[in-house]
């Protein structure tokens, strides 16, 4: 029914090989430009055709997949053998992650046309792109468990190609280097949990592993080992509490990267996973609790940061980990289809922020520095316009997309069983926190007097292929949050066969809030208009209230500016002993004496002997005659005693 | 009649102070009488067994010895004259240039 399902993955494929092979002797940079974008276009109509397709069939039978052959197989005894197709698995919630990253990887894709356009590697970026793309693909598509960690450390490859895009400089390659390796310290856990998995169930393959889950009881140890493994993997892709540091540093790549892969896919990844294996962390109530915990945490841990940050990118990418953090707040609460709905309508608003903070940088010569902006929004009236759509969504302000999904969250997070008002009040507190950065962000660059030198900088507003994207993401924060209606959830509906055989084991019902819902709604709301209304005040009017608030309160103002000190705690901690104990013991000590030295020194030994033993050759023939005659006696002698 | 035995330590006697002689001395040319010494001794042993079975075998080995012994004894000198002109010397201990 789906056979040409596959083709939504191959077409980017295709991109990422005729680009990297040709690309360098490509002379058009059109073409270019024509052969990523299409392909990721192409793939966007063809998962578009496949959701039409799919709403005319009955949601039961919604989920198929598509085997194109096999990846590997064993045969060690029947019930150890392990066998793994590539295969792909379509059904609700796939289909909504592809939509998502092929639509607004066009988007993005359609943006990088008129953003890199200057750059000598163009056809580079679309060919790195690309790839992305499709390993993104596979991640969200995949059947088995092996080949969405195939598509988990492609992305993770196609992040640090990326960040590092611009290798000649030194910062980015060590950003690229760091993002990779705290990815790789969650991809170990995620590795655990793979192991565990196949010696739990037997199988990798999703069907089969959450068929058997599904007898399992609630409670479960092994479920709980599985899903904490699991989750660490999902910590590092998705920059949760402790492994996000490497995001604020990945901002050193283009911001369509930064747009697309750290704010609208890769980091979701973690998200999808979670949502994916819904029915084992039912099994595990104590991971949920961490999950929940972690997320509420983490989002208002990062919004603290962001409150006083003064590059455009890194208040973003504070911002994004914020975000992540609601989603698995709202996972941690079985409200799954809410992280779900939030991860869609934040690739929107998130996407069309960055895009729009490219354009101003785009426009302000690549500088980064929000306190040497100021009344762009004269010269860039496209850009503000959507970027201030962007900024209301997030901020959770009726009825943009931000809201619908926000406070579908936050009133899970009060009212489920597995929640609590206290997760509530970090949700609202990391809401208030993030209106308010996100206004202080708008003023300061958009608004009020401007703070550059317009002899020095000319603003221009950004060209047709980049403000066409900003515009249609806009229309989509508008009107995105319409899907998820509370009550009346048209993607709850939807994704509600994925779910339920979760929601079946936690016995978690749908709740009518009555009173309490409709209160804590219009709590969020008053708290996301005050805050919005706080920064503009404040950043308009009294920009030194906000100066000598830093003064009075320096150690305060200085450990936030400083992100908590984490990175310099981990360089401490980490970095240095394990840099001290390569250098010191397994280099110095190991490779160097031991290693080096067996070798040398058999050689030396050897070397020794033949010293001595050369000096049989004297040279002379007379004791070669000695040694001659010797050997006659003994022979003489021998024979005589036989 | 003389016994074999005495030819036969004559002979030994001989061929010892000939291997000696090898061994020992300094000049090549007092080395090669040594080895013409130790030829002839076995020739002396070959001639006692001739002489006292009747074998007319020994005395024809001797012949080929001697021969041997004459050509040997060409090619040798011809290579001390070659070393003399070489190295001025034919001191044996000083001929130790194939040393390690």
């Amino acid at each position: 029914m789906y056979s040409y399902a596959p083709l939504i993955i191959v077409f980017p494929l295709i991109g990422f090989l005729v680009l990297g092979l040709f690309g360098s002797r490509m002379k058009n940079k059109k073409l270019i430009g024509v052969i990523g974008s299409g392909t990721v276009g192409l793939s966007f109509f063809l998962a578009l055709a496949l959701f039409i397709q799919m709403l005319g069939i009955e949601p039961g039978q919604r989920k198929q997949s598509v085997e194109l052959f096999t990846w590997l197989s064993t045969f060690t005894g029947s019930s150890n053998s392990l066998t793994v197709n590539v295969a792909y698995q379509i059904d609700q919630l796939s289909i909504l992650m592809t939509l998502i990253v092929t639509g607004v990887g066009f988007l993005i894709h359609i943006y990088s046309i008129g953003y890199m356009h200057n750059d000598t590697g163009f056809w580079r970026f679309f060919a790195y792109m690309n790839l992305f793309i499709f390993a993104m693909l596979n991640l969200v598509l995949a059947d088995n468990f092996l080949l969405m960690f195939l598509g988990w450390e492609g992305v993770g490859l196609c992040s640090y190609l990326l960040i590092g895009f611009w290798y000649e400089k030194k910062f980015t390659g060590d950003a690229a280097k760091k993002a990779f390796i705290v990815n790789r310290v969650g991809d170990f856990g995620f590795i655990l949990g793979m192991l565990l998995i196949f010696s739990t169930f037997g199988s990798l393959n999703f069907s089969t592993v959450f068929n058997s889950a599904s007898l399992l009881s609630v409670g479960n140890t092994t479920a709980l080992w599985i899903t904490m493994l699991l989750f660490i993997g999902a910590m590092g892709k998705s920059a949760q509490i402790p492994l996000y540091v490497w995001l604020p540093d990945a901002m050193a790549g283009p911001t369509p990267v930064s747009a697309l892969i750290h704010a609208a896919t890769m980091v979701t990844a973690g998200v999808y996973m979670v949502a994916r294996c819904s029915i084992l962390f039912a099994l595990a109530p104590v991971t949920m609790e961490f999950i929940a915990i972690v997320g509420a945490v983490t989002a208002v841990f990062a919004a603290t940061i962001g409150l006083v940050q003064n590059d455009i990118k890194k208040i973003l990418a504070y911002s994004t980990i914020s975000q992540l953090g609601y989603m698995f707040l709202a996972m941690g609460v079985a409200a799954f289809s809410a992280g779900i709905f939030h991860l869609m309508t934040h690739a929107f608003f998130k996407a069309l922020l960055f895009l729009g903070s490219g354009a101003v940088i785009h426009a302000m010569h690549d500088e980064q520095d929000i306190q040497k902006m100021g009344g762009l929004k004269k010269y860039l009236p496209v850009t503000y316009k959507t970027f201030l759509i962007g900024a209301i969504a997030i901020a959770g302000i009726p009825p943009f997309a931000g809201f619908f999904s926000k406070d579908e969250i936050l009133w899970r997070a009060f009212s489920s069983e597995q929640g609590s008002p206290v997760l509530w009040l970090l949700g609202v507190f990391g809401a208030a926190m993030t209106a308010f950065y996100m206004f202080r962000l708008v003023t300061l660059t958009f608004e009020g007097e401007k703070r550059f030198d317009p002899h020095r900088v000319h603003p221009h507003e950004a060209p047709k292929t980049m403000t066409m994207p900003l515009i249609i993401l806009a229309i989509l924060s508008i009107v995105g949050g319409f899907v998820g209606i509370p009550h009346a959830s048209v993607i709850e509906n939807w994704l509600e066969p994925v779910f339920s055989p979760a929601q079946y084991k936690l016995l978690s019902g749908e709740h009518t809030g009555g009173l309490m819902e409709y209160l804590l709604m219009f709590v969020s709301v008053a708290i996301a208009v005050s805050g919005t209304y706080a920064a503009r005040w404040i950043y308009l009017q009294r920009a030194e209230l906000a100066v000598s608030l830093a003064r009075r309160y320096p150690r305060i103002y200085r450990t936030l500016l400083n992100k908590y000190y984490v990175d310099e705690i981990y360089d401490a901690v980490v970095v240095a002993p394990t840099v001290k104990i390569s250098n010191d013991i397994l280099w110095k000590a190991i490779d160097v004496t031991m290693i080096d030295g067996s070798v040398n020194g058999s050689a030396k030994i050897i070397n020794g002997i033949g010293k001595i033993l050369r000096k049989i050759q004297t040279g002379i023939a007379q004791s070669y005659a000695v040694v001659f005659i010797g050997g006659i006696l003994f022979v003489i002698t021998w024979l005589l005693l036989r | 009649m003389v016994p074999l035995q005495a030819y036969l330590i004559l002979s030994a006697i001989m061929f010892i102070i000939g291997a000696m002689g090898v061994v020992t001395r300094r000049n090549a040319i007092i080395v090669f009488l040594s080895i013409e010494l130790m030829l002839n001794s076995v020739n002396l042993t070959l001639v006692a067994f001739s002489a006292f079975f009747g074998d007319a075998t020994g005395q024809v080995l001797v012949f080929f010895v001697m021969t041997l012994a004459a050509a040997e004894a060409a090619v040798g000198l011809a290579i001390v004259i070659a070393l003399f002109r070489r190295k001025q010397t034919i001191n044996l201990d000083e001929i130790n240039i194939m040393k390690w």
